[in-house]
């Protein structure tokens, strides 16, 4: 249901699900279950999603399908993207999915085909914490966890931790709040967070840079830092120093609208209990043109408390080597393919993108690279559970793209926007329904976790691990998926971990690799991954591509009169685009609503709960949103919840409720760190005709 | 009033509504009923900062109950042994008598059965020794199921916690 994967355990009778609850052997989780985790049985049993293999009939679009067989299906697909990679070659596929268990399979099968061109989510979501985590410690985000059972102060910046939520994080940080942790909350919008929150600051929107430059300029003024521990892992302090020199409080006070007291005293609270502080990087970071400096600025607070490494910190994620424990395998990096030589379709790693994380690539190119065939045609694209049509800002410009392609395959759960315009829909079984590839969690504590299959599938449906090795048959590449069963998969996944055997599973559902957590030595092991082994406040990473660790700080200016800046952001119910059909969460959340300061609204004429009209540049308009006159925003935004404004009739529950935040976002972009910045664009608000 | 008690930590509470979707899965109900419904109340400044709760409203199981005696078929009953308020739905005939009579509004519409649907504590689960949906899910465990007189010692001790760690801050800060 969601992209956590809070494990859970899952009842049968019959062959049908009686029951899902948190896995009640995982800490901070003992048989905890989301809204989503339990509306897991609603989705087994819709009729409202894809239910056999389908062939477009009518125009793209236009739902009018005829029912294939898997082989009709299967052999339709190959053929087309055979003759395709004849004329264009491998490298005109392009494969988009969320990051997923069976990811070292579908990369794999890209390589084997020769298309460089396998991407992720990840980038629209967080690409530049991505590359700012890289430019300072050399490692990902993904690589990072934090340690919230023993934090003694969490500052967060808009991390809506308990709307967006994860089940174990925001336990152990309950736990933590009772044994006395402090939690500040930043964020121009009054959410749930916010209600929890012993510090709240209605932040002007943009404007957290400038904040954390003055908690800098204050931490070292005071010399509130962790002394024995920047002077052994960090480099380019004083270079610091000199650049936050003009950012006083009294500066972030005009640029933010938070009192410079406040600020200066949010610096000695923390410095108080540091290391066990946590400046939260971010979950999605993808917000602003400079959203790298401002996730390096988080990092950097991190550092200068000491926290990188600590109990009550971040830690860096251990696997299966740092226990001792052997290593993990997959396919796509376990094998030898044919070189590839091209480059990515996206510009990641290139001339576009020249510092994101190439390994997950930068879909919000996909339309201008579709259009423009720069650097070549692209004909082809295959979306696993990836949703370019309201996942990628400026949507209209992406469906443009779409009508160019010679061929689109939709493999997925749901009747989603990309399914809908898709020339051929290979349904995928729901979580219950298939086993998938084992999950590695690294961590303080690393452990291994299976996926069963529960239940045999409602409907027609197949997984996409054995999806996508019947088109590697069919396309002469099935040697490179060397199995029948996920059994196969699972031992060729343990085939070097020492002492992990299948059935260690049985009893938990996970298998521990460390019975005790992991800690690098703070005073002299840990292995920051940067040229320099520290963690580089002037990063070479950045300088060696050309750009500044410390650009001077460009103010943010108020949106004109009558525009607002739009805001988006998750509630507890729903799974960014995926569940807005599910019976039982439609109920509760049938529809997004447009928050705006009654201020704001008064001036327009809008009453709360009235329909309005949301306007973006250039000319984008979504139809019709409830207005939700509040006091809880901040005047210059306006915020709507993700991934409504449905076209899709199939999913009758949601289709046309609410508006599309995607149709509305420009395609700006980060383009040193890589994410788009999707809370940039200005719109205007006007009541419904 | 039953002889259990259904306790809601306000302060663990975060709104995320997942107890109503345990019951509501756990029982195949469709949209409509909502036999335990978070009812927000806020934002609002309190002491400076925005503060929300979050109540949550299933059946009290009263002592004595409105809905029953108003109920001309005695599909609404009490359970002698424990008190557990619950509808048997082959004597339902759909008047609607018990949601008028109930302060709270517990009784729910199944618009389907074109019966009334209510909280019953998931008796079926209490049963086999197990706690109701909404309780064994609850993804903060804020809410917790017992004996009545249990639940209270349960609020002392957490009263006293917190009055304790207060004292410690005042001492300690002196």
């Amino acid at each position: 249901m969601c992209t956590v994967r809070c494990p859970i355990k899952v009842v049968v009778e019959n062959d049908d699900v009686i029951w899902i609850q948190g896995n009640p052997h995982v800490g901070g989780i003992e048989g905890a279950l989301c809204a989503k985790g339990s509306a897991g049985l609603a989705l087994l049993h819709d009729h409202e999603r894809p239910q056999y293999p389908m062939i477009r009939a009518g125009a793209r679009g236009e739902g009018k399908w005829r029912k294939a067989g898997w082989e009709e299906a299967l052999d339709y697909v190959a053929d087309r993207l055979k003759a395709i990679i004849q004329e264009h070659g491998g490298h005109s596929l392009v494969f988009g999915e969320r990051t997923n268990l069976n990811t070292h399979i579908s990369k794999t099968f890209c390589k084997a085909l020769g298309s460089p061109n396998h991407f992720t989510h990840d980038a629209l979501c967080k690409g530049s914490v991505n590359t700012a985590f890289r430019s300072l410690t050399g490692y990902t985000d993904a690589q990072m966890a934090i340690d919230y059972a023993n934090t003694k102060h969490i500052v967060l910046y808009g991390r809506n931790i308990f709307e967006s939520l994860e089940i174990a994080p925001i336990n152990n940080l309950l736990k933590a709040m009772d044994q006395g942790a402090k939690l500040t909350y930043i964020d121009p919008r009054v959410t749930i967070t916010a209600t929890k929150a012993h510090r709240y600051w209605m932040i002007r929107p943009g404007t957290d840079l400038a904040l954390n430059y003055a908690l800098i300029h204050t931490i070292l003024k005071e010399k509130l830092y962790d002394k024995d521990y920047v002077r052994r892992w960090v480099s380019g302090l004083n270079e610091l120093a000199a650049f936050v020199e003009p950012y006083t409080p009294e500066w972030a006070e005009k640029e933010t609208g938070i009192a410079a007291g406040e600020i200066v005293a949010l610096a000695r609270e923390v410095a108080e209990v540091k290391p066990a502080v946590i400046f939260h990087y971010g979950y999605r970071g993808a917000h602003h043109p400079n959203e790298i400096y401002l996730r390096r600025s988080i990092i950097m607070l991190n550092a200068l408390m000491g926290s990188i490494e600590a109990p009550g910190g971040l830690v860096i994620r251990k696997g299966p080597k740092d226990a001792g424990r052997g290593s993990f395998s997959r396919y796509d990096t376990a094998q030898e393919f044919p070189k590839i030589t091209v480059p990515r379709f996206d510009g990641s790693g290139h001339e576009a993108f020249p510092l994101a994380d190439s390994s997950h690539g930068n879909p919000q190119r996909l339309a201008y690279a579709i259009e423009n065939e720069d650097p070549y045609p692209i004909k082809a694209l295959i979306a696993n559970r990836f949703e370019p049509l309201q996942s990628i800002p400026d949507s209209s410009a992406v469906r443009r793209a779409l009508d160019k392609l010679e061929l689109i395959v939709a493999i997925d759960v749901n009747f989603s926007e990309i399914a809908w315009y898709a020339d051929v829909i290979l349904p995928e079984s729901i979580y219950l329904e298939r086993a998938d590839s084992l999950q590695l969690v690294q961590g303080a504590r690393p452990q291994l976790r299976i996926r069963r299959q529960a239940v045999s599938p409602r409907y027609d449906t197949k997984p996409a691990w054995w999806i996508l090795k019947q088109l590697a048959n069919r396309l002469d590449i099935g040697q490179y998926f060397p199995y029948e069963t996920i059994e196969d998969i699972w031992n060729f996944q343990l085939k070097d971990l020492k002492g992990v055997k299948l059935e260690d599973f049985d009893a938990k559902g996970f298998v521990a690799l460390s019975d005790k957590a992991l800690f690098f030595d703070r005073k002299d092991g840990i292995p920051f991954k940067t040229p320099s082994g520290k963690i580089e406040f002037v990063s070479s990473l950045l300088e060696k591509a050309g750009f500044p660790s410390f650009p001077p700080y460009e103010p943010v200016p108020s949106p004109p009169e009558g525009s607002f800046r739009l805001m988006v952001g998750r509630c507890a119910v729903h799974t960014h685009v995926s569940t807005q059909n599910n019976v039982l969460l439609n109920e509760l959340v049938p529809e997004n609503e447009l928050w705006i300061h009654s201020r704001a609204a008064a001036k327009l004429g809008i009453q709360d709960g009235q329909y309005v009209q949301v306007i973006s540049n250039p000319l984008n308009t979504n139809g019709r949103i409830r207005a939700k006159v509040t006091e809880f925003i901040h005047p210059e935004a306006v915020f709507m919840l993700h991934g409504f404004g449905k076209t899709v009739p199939a999913q009758s529950r949601c289709y046309q409720k609410g508006a599309s935040d995607a149709l509305l976002q420009e395609n700006i972009s980060d383009h040193i760190g890589g994410s788009p910045a999707l809370d940039e664009t200005l719109v205007q608000v006007r009541p419904a005709k | 009033m039953s002889k259990y008690y259904l306790l809601q930590d306000q302060k663990k509470c975060i709104g995320c509504l997942s107890c109503e979707v345990h019951c509501k899965s756990n029982k195949g109900l469709p949209p409509g009923p909502r036999l335990g419904q978070i009812m927000p109340v806020g934002p609002k400044m309190i002491a400076g900062l925005p503060r929300q709760a979050f109540i949550f409203m299933p059946c009290f199981h009263c002592e004595d109950p409105w809905c029953v005696p108003v109920c001309p078929t005695k599909a609404m009953r009490k359970r002698p042994e424990d008190g557990i308020v619950y509808v048997e739905p082959a004597l339902c005939v759909g008047c609607k008598s018990c949601i008028t009579a109930c302060p709270w509004g517990a009784p729910q519409w199944h618009p389907e059965t074109g019966k009334v649907v209510k909280c019953d504590y998931c008796m079926d689960r209490v049963d086999q020794g197990l706690e109701p949906a909404c309780v064994a899910k609850c993804v903060t465990h804020c809410l917790h199921f017992g004996r009545v007189e249990d639940m209270d010692r349960t609020k002392r001790e957490r009263f006293a916690k917190t009055v304790a760690f207060e004292l410690e801050t005042v001492v300690s800060g002196r």
